[in-house]
């Protein structure tokens, strides 16, 4: 098996898969990983000491706070998603993306959104929607390459040389389907100017669309793209087939039919009907089931195999990011309840939970999975140095634990304080004493975030004497695997299924 | 003013249909009948570097290249 595929490597016309574009987005999954995490660390810096950046205001908390946010999520986790997308696809269906130009006019397009997103934003430049600031004419240009994403992706998929479409391409396509519809509908604006426009929905009808776009944001973008991705890195690096493929399937279907109405519980006791309201809680708490069905899945994939995260960083990246997975799906869940909300909404404990999905998942699958595809980019077996993965794996998870626990701590206890009254009905404490409490805290979580960043910088060294290290290396196509070889492929309707060897 | 839950419910109507199509032409097309084979073939799929393609540009680290992973 491995002889026969060595020997396809040395065939000189084989066709080669498309790993250029896979590289350009790891390297800028890479920078922009610096450049999110880097002003992550400036605004919780800017919380301890509000005057560090001397009034300027582009540099003000709450103009580089989309920053972060657009750079972490769409810049860093939108670069790790494309490529890893681009590299499954190839991989799982054998065959080179369907258009070389269309794939690369995506990676500069995308790149020109976030370079667009870096100016805009600190000039102040934005729709006011969180996770959708950016003002109308940066959407189109999304909206653009987004389609040129689509076709690339859905084309690579339709010139398949494999009968199953792998359970991981599945995610990554409800992904790109979902997030190009939660985009056009929560962008709708009406343009009043180039650079202002004015969202086509108002007041709690907005606040309804923007939630509804939010939280599938969260649902679609940072879910089920990175599922896609542990489905696909985890059992490879593992060297063993996900622990069952009957659950992955049964999770994908669970996870998109029940996602769709778990928004409304981030506008729990507002304005919007008290039944929309419960309907969000109930769906959310439905959503612990295929969450929690994957993450078993993932982690029981080592099942008679733990002895591999004892020794492989790139594994206990990957699995760890699967516990901060089921941790944040269970979380979340139970912040969903209105009581519970009721505690802990607008407090730092909601930013604790989104940290722990952003950097213990989001970010930890992503660094697995980088770590596991660069030396394959760059003609290598492993990373410049395993020593250093450990080394990052070991500092980010210091990182994330004193992050999400201090802002536990603060956030239990600013809800506390808010809601604390004297016999006489007067409020015990004004605000400012909750923000006085929050200092301590806030220093924890700045060294924890630092710890993180220090992780990145890390990786990046590790990053570059790898690239130093090897040279482009573009894999060639097998041209045919022997499993396959047996089937019989026609229309996309009268595909036989694979038989089993 | 657009009532959003007039437009939100009609699409997830909508999308949960589209869902449904997908998973009956998915069913249809056979992507159901064998859930083992298709989480062992990507195993099958050797995505590593053959080791007649490696070259190592850089010569002051060969150690690193190979190294051991700690027991």
């Amino acid at each position: 098996m491995q002889l026969e595929i060595a020997q396809n490597h040395n065939q000189p016309n084989s066709q080669t898969y498309n790993y250029k574009v896979v590289r350009q987005f790891a390297i800028m999954t890479i920078v922009w990983g610096i450049v999110g995490m880097l002003v992550g660390v400036i605004i919780a810096a800017e919380l301890i000491w509000p005057d560090m950046t001397f009034g300027i205001q582009w540099l003000s908390f709450g103009r580089l706070r989309p920053l972060h946010t657009n750079a972490v999520i769409f810049a860093f986790g939108g670069c790790a998603l494309m490529g890893t997308s681009y590299y499954v696809v190839q991989r799982t269906c054998q065959a080179r993306l369907i258009s070389d130009r269309l794939a690369a006019f995506h990676f500069w397009g995308w790149q020109l959104v976030i370079v667009l997103a870096a100016i805009t934003l600190p000039l102040g430049y934005t729709q006011g929607k969180e996770y959708a600031e950016l003002e109308w004419p940066i959407d189109v240009l999304i909206t653009i390459v987004w389609v040129a994403y689509a076709i690339v992706f859905f084309g690579t998929i339709m010139r398949r040389k494999t009968a199953h479409i792998y359970v991981a391409n599945w995610f990554y396509g409800a992904f790109i389907v979902t997030v190009a519809l939660l985009h056009i509908v929560n962008n709708a604006a009406v343009p009043v100017s180039f650079w202002k426009s004015y969202s086509a929905y108002a007041g709690v009808q907005d606040a309804m669309i923007q939630w509804w776009y939010g939280h599938n944001a969260v649902g679609f973008f940072l879910t089920a793209g990175f599922l896609g991705m542990m489905y696909y890195f985890v059992p490879k690096q593992a060297e063993r087939p996900v622990y069952s493929y009957r659950l992955s399937v049964v999770h994908f279907w669970a996870l998109i039919f029940t996602y769709m109405w778990a928004g409304p519980h981030h506008l729990h006791y507002t304005a919007l009907p008290d039944w929309a309201q419960s309907l969000g809680m109930l769906f959310s708490l439905i959503l612990l089931a295929p969450s929690w069905g994957g993450m078993i899945n993932g982690m029981m994939t080592l099942s008679g195999a733990w002895h591999k995260l004892r020794d492989d960083p790139i594994l206990k990246f990957l699995i760890v990011s699967l516990s901060f997975y089921g941790m944040s799906t269970f979380e979340g869940p139970m912040l969903a309840i209105k009581t519970i909300n009721g505690l802990a909404h607008y407090t730092d404990w909601i930013i604790g939970h989104v940290h722990s999905g952003a950097l213990g998942w989001v970010a930890f699958i992503t660094f697995g999975s980088m770590y596991y595809l660069i030396p394959r980019l760059f003609g290598l077996k492993q990373m410049y140095s395993v020593r250093l993965i450990s080394l990052h794996f070991w500092v980010a998870t210091i990182g994330v634990v004193l992050y999400i626990a201090a802002l536990w701590i603060s956030g239990v206890m600013q809800g506390l304080m808010w809601r604390a009254v004297n016999p006489d009905g007067t409020l015990t404490y004004s605000f400012v004493e909750g923000v006085k409490a929050s200092y301590p805290y806030w220093t924890i979580r700045l060294i924890g975030g630092s710890l993180f960043f220090i992780g990145m910088l890390i990786m990046t060294y590790n990053v570059i004497r790898t690239v130093m290290m090897g040279h482009a290396y573009d894999a060639p196509i097998p041209a045919t695997l022997p499993s396959h070889s047996d089937l019989k492929i026609g229309g996309l309707g009268s595909l036989q299924p694979a038989q089993g060897d | 003013m657009i009532e959003s839950l007039w437009l939100l419910i009609p699409l997830s109507v909508v999308l949960a249909f589209v869902i449904g199509a997908c998973f009956w032409w998915a069913a249809g097309a056979g992507q159901f009948d064998d859930l083992s084979g298709p989480g062992e073939r990507i195993l099958q799929d050797d995505d590593s570097v053959p080791d007649e393609l490696i070259t190592i540009k850089e010569e002051t680290i060969p150690d690193l290249i190979n190294i051991k992973l700690p027991k």
